[in-house]
């Protein structure tokens, strides 16, 4: 164990901004519930009206959590926190574990390390305190924050304390698919798969049998019932978990080779397939997997939010400033309720679309583009392939965000037009999207240091749409997001207008974009 | 003009205010395989580079395969094929892959070749690329480079990770593409290997050519050492024109001299009586430190002149 303290003194420096970011984004998740309840019911008696609906939706239970105690402020901070707390200290304990341990190895940094006299356990162990510490801050300061914002002290504790114990066992399985395989990709792949069947199999014990919860950490998290009768002894579940869990990381580590893993790294194809020929066939199969992910995740995001149907208004309540939240301004509140939704899936394909768009820059910096254009494929043929696969993958996962929404929608309601009709609606606001993502290739083709201003144009978006009314942003402003521009379907009728001009517009950065690139040089 | 497959004339290239190349001058004829020499940021994958219309140049003629390498660049990559020194390979496609892919996209490749240099590189083409060694990086890119069917081969330190056996296969590789009439220019610091392969070499440094000609050439700027056994040590041997570092040793001499003067000294040992004689003519590595060794100490020297003037 020679060493540990001085490379966990290396980790910590090396995390500090992870420290950071991640304990204020989960004590936030959790304080903001308590912020939201607290200003969206004005009486008990409207915060029992809407518990009560919500107690009563299949799907709000299978994405959160058991509804208990849903009208008090602590409940509702458990239920609708607890799940997605929990999937975030798990991704923040497989993100230090993985780059600290699998990362480092298959980069060979570590083997400089190894070379040190430092001990042979020394980094793992230096990456599990790190991780453990980690999860202790998050804990500490979220049970801190809700006893600071007025909650039951003890449940408090029992909330924050939860979720560190939950993070802790996300370490151990981490550790475990770190030593597993020999890929970090395979590792987060690995350790991300656990906490998605984490999170499903709870949700699927929560809305039928009990016993398929018990077979989840994050189900004996919420098991610990915070501000419903706090119980202590689940939590010996989750430390348990995470002692079994380092305990065969160990074990894997003590027989394995330096470098290699357990699982092997499996061959690929000697040959190319027919596809691979082109400096499109290249392009797709590059971000396919990212194509592919995405729809997938906005088709199900989209089934998610359907679900609610029609049974807005015993959610949102009466309140005002929830109403100018979600509805944007308007009266009509199934409609408002839904243009909002479909500008948040929008927002999210326009995630997609910007990070496909600087696909092409992160191809340019690692340094594998010279290759390619040293051979017969041209500059403008390259470039080409990537924004194809941009266009059409855009299209893609904003048609399955409808498809998603409209179907769930058409199920709970009964209304089966809602399929097409929320698929096109959703589909109408691509031109916006691709506005943000033209935006980013001009960026890339004409400042390729600056291409976080791409970034910065989609959150430049986002405060439009949440503060946009709220705050009173002045118009100019508030018309720089190309959302703004669009008619906001299906509260408002869909205008030709303005489709076709933000998509002439969206054309035009793209090809000024791909015109600067073929002119400037290529490192 | 004589059939050149690479004709560049004081080439310039600019990053900021950093004057990468400086008025570089290149010739590669057809047939011949060129050496390209210098030390760390003298500017060769520059050169490369701008040679591949990667980089836009600011000042100079370069003409390629007879061809502009900006505006023509991929009518021109169809006859040439190119080796970076460090081959960056995608982590998820597999080596075959890879070649299969540039092979395609240079417009195809010699599928008999493809299968013979797999096996004389002894490579594996069905893992992935994040799992490849850098010498294994370095066999994917020659085995797609040298499988295709090209007239000019581009190398860009090509052997940097391969073992001396690998180099081996290389270089009988490169000498099957010479004697079909290709031609090659290979930027390298292993300087056995271009003193094996190449018909004529290009020295350059700061972006500029500072020495070009066939190795016989160049080895006539440069001096042979010589050690004889002698009856008598003659006189004068010091004050002969082009001797250097003069050691007398009993009846043996050890001394340098500049190959253009090799005859007088010859005459003059004659006189001596002879018992034995070894001659050692310069190697590359010698020529190649000696100009940057010189160069360096002059700078210095000219530094300190300034230092003192100021």
């Amino acid at each position: 164990m020679t060493g540990t303290l001085v490379l966990l003194r290396a980790f910590l420096r090396r995390d500090r901004w992870m420290y950071l970011w991640w304990p204020v984004g989960i004590v936030i998740l959790y304080v903001s519930q308590g912020w939201s309840v607290d200003g969206l019911y004005r009486t008990q008696e409207e915060f029992d009206k809407a518990a009560a609906g919500m107690e009563g939706n299949a799907a709000l239970i299978a994405m959160a959590g058991p509804a208990r105690a849903l009208n008090t402020t602590g409940g509702q901070v458990a239920w609708q926190a607890a799940a997605f707390g929990a999937i975030l200290v798990g991704l923040m304990s497989m993100f230090l574990i993985g780059r600290h341990t699998r990362s480092e190895e298959e980069s060979g940094r570590d083997e400089l390390l190894r070379a040190a006299p430092v001990g042979r356990y020394a980094a793992l162990t230096a990456a599990v305190l790190d991780a453990a510490l980690a999860n202790l801050v998050v804990g500490l300061l979220t049970a801190g924050s809700l006893a600071a914002y007025g909650l039951a002290v003890a449940d408090s504790l029992g909330l924050g304390l939860g979720l560190t114990a939950c993070g802790w066992l996300f370490t151990g399985t981490a550790l475990l698919g770190a030593q597993l395989t020999t890929s970090t990709r395979a590792a987060y792949g690995l350790a991300g798969t656990v906490i998605g069947l984490a999170y499903a199999l709870r949700a699927f014990g929560d809305v039928s049998t009990a016993a398929l919860s018990w077979l989840s950490p994050i189900g004996w998290y919420q098991a610990m019932h915070a501000f419903s009768g706090l119980r202590w002894w689940p939590a010996v579940l989750l430390l348990v978990g995470t002692v079994a869990g380092l305990a065969a990381a160990y074990a894997v580590f003590d027989r394995r080779d330096y470098g290699s893993g357990v699982l092997p790294a499996r061959p690929g194809p000697a040959r190319a397939g027919r596809g691979l020929s082109t400096g499109l066939g290249l392009a797709w199969r590059l971000q396919r997997p990212a194509v592919l992910a995405w729809t997938l995740g906005l088709l199900l995001g989209g089934l998610g939010f359907g679900t609610m149907g029609d049974d807005i208004g015993d959610l949102i309540g009466d309140s005002g400033t929830s109403r100018d939240l979600m509805l944007q301004g308007s009266t009509d509140l199934v409609d408002g309720f839904y243009a909002t939704l479909m500008l948040m899936l929008a927002l999210l394909a326009a995630g997609f679309s910007i990070s496909s768009s600087l696909r092409p820059h992160g191809e340019e910096n690692a340094g594998r583009v010279e290759t390619l254009l040293a051979t017969a494929l041209r500059r403008s043929t390259w470039l080409g392939g990537h924004v194809v696969v941009t266009v059409a993958g855009t299209v893609a996962t904003m048609a399955a965000a409808g498809l998603g929404l409209g179907t769930s929608y058409a199920l709970v309601t009964g209304d089966g037009d809602a399929v097409l009709r929320m698929t096109w609606q959703v589909l109408s606001l691509s031109p916006a999207v691709l506005v943000l993502s033209g935006f980013a290739r001009l960026v890339h083709g004409a400042l390729p240091r600056a291409v976080l201003l791409s970034w910065l144009a989609l959150l430049l978006a986002c405060v439009v749409l949440f503060f946009g009314e709220l705050f009173q942003l002045p118009r100019w402003f508030q018309d720089l997001s190309p959302f703004e521009h669009l008619a906001l379907v299906p509260l408002e009728p869909f205008r030709w207008g303005p489709f076709v001009a933000l998509t002439a517009v969206a054309a035009a950065l793209s090809v000024a974009g791909q015109i600067a690139f073929r002119r400037r040089d290529v490192h | 003009m004589t059939d050149c497959v690479i004709e560049i004339r004081e080439l310039v290239k600019e990053f900021g205010s950093l004057r990468a190349l400086d008025g570089l001058d290149l010739t590669v004829e057809r047939g011949e395989v060129h050496g390209f020499l210098g030390p760390n940021g003298a500017g060769k994958s520059t050169t490369i580079r701008v040679l591949l219309g990667l980089l836009r140049k600011d000042g100079g003629e370069a003409r390629l395969l007879g061809g502009d390498p900006w505006r023509q660049a991929a009518e021109l990559h169809a006859r040439l094929a190119y080796v970076p020194g460090d081959v960056n390979l995608w982590p998820n496609l597999t080596g075959g892959e890879v070649i299969d892919l540039l092979g395609r996209l240079r417009g195809g490749l010699d599928e008999r070749r493809r299968a013979d240099l797999l096996e004389c590189f002894d490579l594996d083409p069905t893992k992935k690329g994040r799992s490849y060694s850098k010498g294994n990086r370095q066999k994917v890119a020659l085995v797609a480079a040298l499988a295709s069917d090209v007239e000019l081969l581009l190398l860009d330190e090509p052997t940097s990770g391969l073992d001396p056996l690998m180099e081996a296969v290389f270089r009988d590789c490169i000498d099957d593409f010479r004697s079909e009439g290709h031609s090659v220019l290979l930027s390298s610091h292993i300087l056995a290997e271009v003193e094996h392969l190449c018909d004529r070499v290009s020295i350059i440094r700061a972006g500029r050519c500072v020495e070009s000609g066939t190795l016989a050439g160049l080895r006539h700027l440069t001096r042979t050492s010589i050690t004889a056994d002698l009856a008598t040590v003659p006189a004068g041997l010091a004050d002969l024109p082009g001797v250097h570092d003069v050691d007398v040793d009993n009846h043996r001499v050890h001394l340098e001299v500049d190959t253009t003067a090799l005859d007088a000294v010859l005459d003059l040992l004659q006189t001596g009586g002879v018992r034995s004689l070894e001659s050692q003519p310069p190697t590359l590595e010698d020529l190649f430190l000696r100009h940057y060794v010189d160069h360096a100490e002059t700078e210095r020297a000219d530094r300190a002149g300034e230092d003192v003037r100021r």
